[in-house]
C-alpha cells in the first residue's frame, strides 16, 4: 500500500531530544557559531543512512563470527557502535573529497565505495579481496580513500599532505583525516596541526573519541580530554557521534569552513565501540558490562535513527524489516564469496613491490629460490 | 684545486679523448666542469620545469636557498607554491609529503641530513615503501627523499651516520648513492621521474667538488637508470666496489697501485637497492678478487650484503681469496680530527686491503 509517509521532517539534530549523556553539547572552540541545531532529514536520506549503518553493523558482526571461526586472522578492529560517524561524514562530503583513517577502518572502506564482498574477502585473505588478500584488515584502499593505516597517528600527517595536494591542485576538495582518542596524544598530530594551520590546508581533523585507547580510558591518557581544543589555534567543535544527523551537520559545517579557505578545523565525535579494541580484547577488563549495555539501549545510532523516523511517520516497521532482511542476505552472499574464493596464487607473492617497473627478480627464502615481481 | 686536479686525472679515458678532440678541432671540448651541488640544483630545476606536479619541501629549502645551498635560486624562480619551507617537524612534514604523493603530486622531501630522517623513518618505510604492496597496486607513492648522508667533517656522532644499509634493507624502496656530478644529476632526475619512493643519499663533502659533465649529461633529458652500476676504471687484478665518496678513494688507490703493476677494476655502485650484483659478479669472474669499500659501519652493511650475494652466485667459484670489506670503524663518530680521520677508510687502508687480498 502506498503509505502516507512524511517526505521529510525538520528534526532537532541530536542534542536536546535524547536521554542525557553528560558530554553531548555541541561545544565550540574558537568558533563564533557552529553547525545548525536543526536539520532536515528526507525520507530518502533517512533510509539511506539506515541502510549504510545497518550494513556496516551486520558486516562487522559477521567479521566477529568469522574471526572466532579462525577464518579471519591477525588484527581485526571492529567498528560496531560507531556507524553514525562514518555514515554522517560520508553524507556531508562528496565522493571527490578525500578520506583517511586508522585501523578501525572497515566502516569507512564501505562508505567510500568498496563492496561488503570485497571487504570480507580481504579479511579472509582471498584473491577477490579489495587488496587481493595482501593487505588485510588494516590496509584497504579505494579511489580517494587512503586506508586503513596500522601505525597509530601516522595517518594524520598523510591526511594533511592529501589536503596540501587539494590546495596545490586548486580543486576545492577537502581531506577528512580521522584518528582516535589514543592517537590524539601523538606528537606528529601537533606537527600536522601546526603546518595545516600555517598553510591553511583544507583538512578536517576528526577525533573519534570512543573513550578508550585500547585498554586505557581517556582520563588515564590525556591531561586534557577536550580533544576538540587540542589543536589550540585551530577552531574546533565537539559533537555527539552517536547521532548521524549531528555528525552530518557538523561535517558539512567543517567542509564549508575548509572550502572557504579558512584553513583546517578539528571535530571531536563522541562515540562508543561495543567490541573491545580488537578481537583479542574482550573489552570488559577496563569498562563494565553495564556501561556497554547502557549505550546499546539508550544511544545506539541505528536504533535512534529508526525510532526517529518511525515517530515522525517517515517509514514503517515493515519497511525497516525488509531492509534488514535485504542486508542480511547481502552479507550472507558476501560471506559465501569470502569463504569460498581461493587464496591468492603463490606466483603473485612478490608482485606490486614497485609501480610501473620492469620485471624484477626477488630473492626467496633460500639462494636457489629466485622469484618474479611484476608491477 | 686539488680536487679538480684529481677529477681531471680520474677522468681517465675521457681526458684522453678530450685531448685528442682538442688536437683535431682546435676548440674547447663539449664537456664542462660542474660541482655536485650545481648538478643536483640543475636536476631539480629541470624537473620542476618539466612537470608542475613536482615540488620541493624541507627545512630552509626556500628562502635560505638550502642549508647547503643545493636549492639555491629555486624559490626565487618557482615561488612559495613549489618550494616550501617547513618548520622543524620531520615526522610531520615527511608524512605530509607522502600524503601529497598519494594524492597525485610528486614531492621531493629534503632532509637537512639523513640523521634527521630517523625521526621520520616510520613515514618513509611504513607509509611510503610498503603501500604499493599492501594495496596490491592500488596506491602508488611517487616521492623522493634526498639529502646529505654519512660523515661530514667534525660534526660528531649524531650527525655522521650512514643510512645506506638501513634504507637498503627495505623492499618497496629504491636507494641511490651518487658519487660525481653526472651521477648526481642523472640519478636525481630518474628518482623524480620514478613512480616509487626513492631515497637519494647525497654526500655533503662532495657538494663543492667539480667533476666533468659530458655534453650528454648537460641535456635536460639526461637520466641514469636506477639499478645499474658503472665501471669507472677497468682492470684485471682486483675488483673494488664502492658507493658515493669512496668511489673517489678507490680511484686514488687504483692510481697508486697501478705503479706497482696492480690494475684495479673500480665499480661505482650508483644504486644500493636494487643492487647491480651482476656487474660485480662479471668483474669478479675476471679479476678473482673483491674488495668492498664504504663509509658505513661493518655490521649488516653494504659490504656484508655484497659478500653474501657473491657467495650465493656464480662468482664464488672464481674467488682466489675471501672478499674483503673496508668500512668505517665500528664506533660512533668522534669529534677530534685525528680520531675522525681514523674512523673512516683512507686511501692507504684500501691499498693495504688490496695487497692483503692479493696476498702481496
Amino acid at each position: 500500500a502506498v503509505s502516507t509517509r512524511a517526505a521529510s521532517a525538520l528534526l532537532v539534530s541530536g542534542c536536546a531530544d535524547r536521554p542525557v549523556r553528560t558530554r553531548e553539547k555541541c561545544d565550540l572552540h574558537r568558533l563564533e557559531e557552529g553547525p545548525p541545531v536543526r536539520a532536515e532529514l528526507t525520507r530518502e536520506q533517512g533510509l539511506q543512512y539506515y541502510r549504510t549503518m545497518q550494513t556496516v553493523r551486520r558486516m562487522e558482526l559477521k567479521a566477529d563470527q568469522l574471526y572466532k571461526q579462525k577464518i579471519i586472522r591477525g588484527f581485526c578492529h571492529l567498528y560496531d557502535g560507531q556507524e553514525a560517524c562514518a555514515a554522517g561524514i560520508e553524507a556531508a562530503i562528496n565522493p571527490s573529497d578525500h578520506l583517511i583513517t586508522a585501523y578501525r577502518a572497515h566502516g569507512y572502506t564501505y562508505t567510500r565505495g568498496v563492496s561488503v564482498k570485497e571487504i570480507l574477502a580481504e579479511l579472509t585473505g582471498r584473491r577477490g579481496g579489495v587488496a587481493k588478500g595482501k593487505g588485510g584488515s588494516m590496509h584497504m584502499y579505494a579511489p580517494h580513500f587512503y586506508g586503513g593505516n596500522g601505525i597509530v597517528g601516522a595517518q594524520v600527517p598523510l591526511g594533511a599532505g592529501i589536503a596540501l595536494a587539494c590546495q596545490y591542485q586548486g580543486n576545492n576538495q577537502v581531506c577528512v583525516t580521522l584518528y582516535g582518542d589514543g592517537a590524539a596524544n601523538q606528537g606528529q598530530l601537533f606537527e600536522s596541526y601546526n603546518m595545516a594551520a600555517l598553510w591553511k590546508l583544507p583538512c578536517i581533523f576528526i577525533c573519534e573519541n570512543n573513550k578508550y585507547g585500547m585498554g586505557t580510558s581517556v582520563e588515564r591518557a590525556a591531561a586534557s580530554t577536550d580533544y576538540y581544543k587540542r589543536g589550540d589555534f585551530i577552531p574546533g567543535l565537539r559533537v555527539d557521534g552517536m547521532d548521524v544527523l549531528c555528525v552530518r551537520e557538523a561535517a558539512q559545517f567543517a567542509a564549508d569552513h575548509c572550502r572557504a579557505g579558512k584553513g583546517p578545523i578539528i571535530m571531536e565525535l563522541q562515540t562508543y565501540r561495543y567490541h573491545g579494541h580488537s578481537m583479542s580484547d574482550p573489552g570488559v577488563s577496563y569498562r563494565t558490562r553495564e556501561e556497554i549495555q547502557e549505550v546499546r539501549s539508550k544511544s545506539d545510532p541505528i536504533s535512534m535513527l529508526k525510532e526517529r523516523m518511525l515517530s515522525h511517520n517517515m517509514a514503517s516497521v515493515e519497511e525497516f524489516k525488509e531492509i534488514d532482511i535485504e542486508i542480511r542476505k547481502q552479507v550472507e552472499e558476501a560471506t559465501q564469496f569470502a569463504t569460498s574464493d581461493p587464496e591468492p596464487p603463490l606466483e603473485e607473492l612478490c608482485n606490486h613491490i614497485f609501480s610501473n617497473n620492469p620485471l624484477l627478480e626477488v630473492r626467496g627464502t633460500n639462494p636457489w629460490s629466485k622469484l618474479k615481481s611484476v608491477s | 684545486m686539488a680536487a679538480s686536479l684529481r677529477c681531471f686525472l680520474r677522468s681517465g679515458k675521457n681526458t684522453v679523448s678530450a685531448l685528442q678532440r682538442r688536437e683535431f678541432h682546435r676548440s674547447a671540448p663539449a664537456a664542462v666542469q660542474m660541482t655536485v651541488r650545481d648538478a643536483l640544483n640543475q636536476a631539480m630545476d629541470e624537473e620542476l620545469e618539466r612537470d608542475e606536479r613536482v615540488f620541493l619541501l624541507g627545512e630552509e629549502v626556500a628562502q635560505y636557498d638550502g642549508a647547503y645551498k643545493v636549492s639555491r635560486g629555486l624559490w626565487k624562480k618557482y615561488g612559495d607554491k613549489r618550494i616550501i619551507d617547513t618548520p622543524i617537524s620531520e615526522m610531520g612534514f615527511t608524512g605530509i609529503a607522502v600524503g601529497a604523493a598519494m594524492a597525485g603530486l610528486r614531492p621531493i622531501c629534503e632532509f637537512m641530513t639523513f640523521n634527521f630522517s630517523m625521526q621520520a623513518i616510520d613515514q618513509i618505510i611504513n607509509s611510503a615503501a610498503k603501500t604499493y604492496y599492501m594495496s596490491a597496486g592500488l596506491q602508488s607513492v611517487p616521492i623522493v627523499f634526498r639529502g646529505p648522508n654519512g660523515a661530514s667533517a667534525g660534526v660528531a656522532a649524531q650527525h655522521s651516520q650512514c643510512f645506506a644499509a638501513w634504507y637498503g634493507h627495505c623492499p618497496g624502496l629504491k636507494v641511490v648513492s651518487p658519487w660525481n656530478s653526472e651521477d648526481a644529476k642523472g640519478l636525481l632526475k630518474s628518482a623524480i621521474r620514478d613512480e616509487n619512493p626513492v631515497v637519494v643519499l647525497e654526500n655533503e663533502l662532495l657538494y663543492g667538488v667539480p667533476f666533468e659533465m659530458s655534453e650528454e649529461a648537460q641535456s635536460k633529458d639526461f637520466t641514469i637508470p636506477i639499478g645499474k652500476a658503472k665501471i669507472e676504471r677497468q682492470g684485471n687484478s682486483v675488483t673494488l666496489v664502492a658507493h658515493s665518496r669512496y668511489v673517489g678513494h678507490c680511484l686514488d688507490a687504483a692510481a697508486v697501485l697501478a705503479k706497482e703493476g696492480i690494475e684495479c677494476e673500480v665499480i661505482n655502485l650508483r644504486t644500493i637497492r636494487p643492487m647491480d650484483v651482476e656487474s660485480i659478479e662479471t668483474s669478479v669472474m675476471k679479476t678473482n678478487h673483491l674488495v668492498t669499500v664504504e663509509g658505513g659501519w661493518p655490521q649488516f652493511g653494504v659490504g656484508a650484503e655484497i659478500c653474501a650475494r657473491i657467495m650465493e652466485g656464480p662468482a664464488f667459484n672464481y674467488l682466489d681469496s675471501p672478499v674483503t670489506r673496508v668500512t668505517g670503524v665500528d664506533i660512533p663518530m668522534p669529534y677530534a680530527k685525528i680520531l675522525e680521520d681514523h674512523s673512516l677508510p683512507q686511501v692507504k687502508d684500501i691499498i693495504f686491503s688490496v695487497k692483503k687480498t692479493l696476498n702481496i
